[in-house]
């Protein structure tokens, strides 16, 4: 005897009707970033030779370079959670091993782009110690 | 006793040929950019913290393994750039034939080869911390 019945035994096998969602959004954060990645190349090229302190405070001072580098950290969690995922999902078998890993990956570029963005958001409104 | 005659997967009786190259390296270059992520947030994070932080970590920034990762980084943002938009147009229908295919796969590794050496040039100095 079990304590599930026959029909919830049965039911939840099939597709999770996420997979389009998935790819598509996969797209799109690719898309977003090319142009954030270009530009975010270019500003580094413009902050000149070893990156000074005042030159990165200058950079990010200014609302257009603090909203796309909000975007570039947002966007790039993103798009390397999904693309993270695909990967894990395809060369780890082991099932309860898989959820670990997908849930740490998850974890980790969560914390990690919060802490991308509130390090650029306090730069934007000069919040210096 | 036999075994029964199962088909292979996949991955194990594919030969090697551009077309696993591209697709490989296109998802290590993803895991080395999704590394140097964490590495951006450290150096935004550290401003974000003071001068003095900051100096620190563009030494930190400045050590030969870091550096290494960074190169890396570099290609990978070369390499996933060009070969990802080489996806897109896959996506949109464009670029299936095989000679096309063929063309812009190495079209994508001479171009990530080329703009790194450009870029390492252009930006090394700079990441490299002249702290």
């Amino acid at each position: 005897m079990s304590l599930r019945s026959p029909l919830g035994r049965v039911l939840g096998h099939g597709s999770a009707k996420g997979g389009s969602g998935h790819w598509y959004s996969q797209r799109t954060t690719a898309v977003a970033l090319v142009i954030l990645g270009l530009w975010f190349v270019a500003s580094l090229a413009m902050l000149g030779p070893g990156a000074p302190h005042e030159a990165v405070t200058h950079w990010l001072a200014s609302p257009f370079s603090a909203a796309m580098a909000v975007l570039l950290v947002l966007v790039g969690a993103w798009h390397a959670l999904l693309g993270l995922q695909v990967v894990v999902e395809d060369y780890v078998g082991d099932k309860g091993t898989r959820v670990v890993v997908l849930v740490a990956i998850k974890f980790a570029l969560v914390v990690a782009g919060l802490i991308g963005v509130l390090a650029v958001l306090r730069l934007a409104f000069g919040l210096q110690p | 006793m036999a075994q029964p005659q199962r088909p292979l997967s996949p991955f194990m009786q594919y030969r090697w040929q551009y077309t696993n190259t591209t697709s490989i390296l296109h998802r290590i270059t993803g895991i080395l950019l999704s590394l140097c992520f964490f590495v951006l947030v450290y150096w935004l994070a550290a401003a974000a913290a003071g001068p003095d932080r900051y100096r620190d970590a563009l030494e930190a920034i400045a050590s030969p393994l870091v550096q290494f990762v960074l190169f890396a980084g570099l290609f990978s943002f070369c390499y996933h750039l060009l070969n990802g938009i080489r996806h897109l147009f896959f996506d949109a229908g464009y670029g299936f034939e095989l000679p096309v295919a063929r063309k812009s796969g190495w079209a994508a590794v001479i171009g990530a080869v080329v703009l790194t050496a450009v870029l390492w040039v252009t930006l090394g100095a700079m990441l490299g911390g002249a702290a």
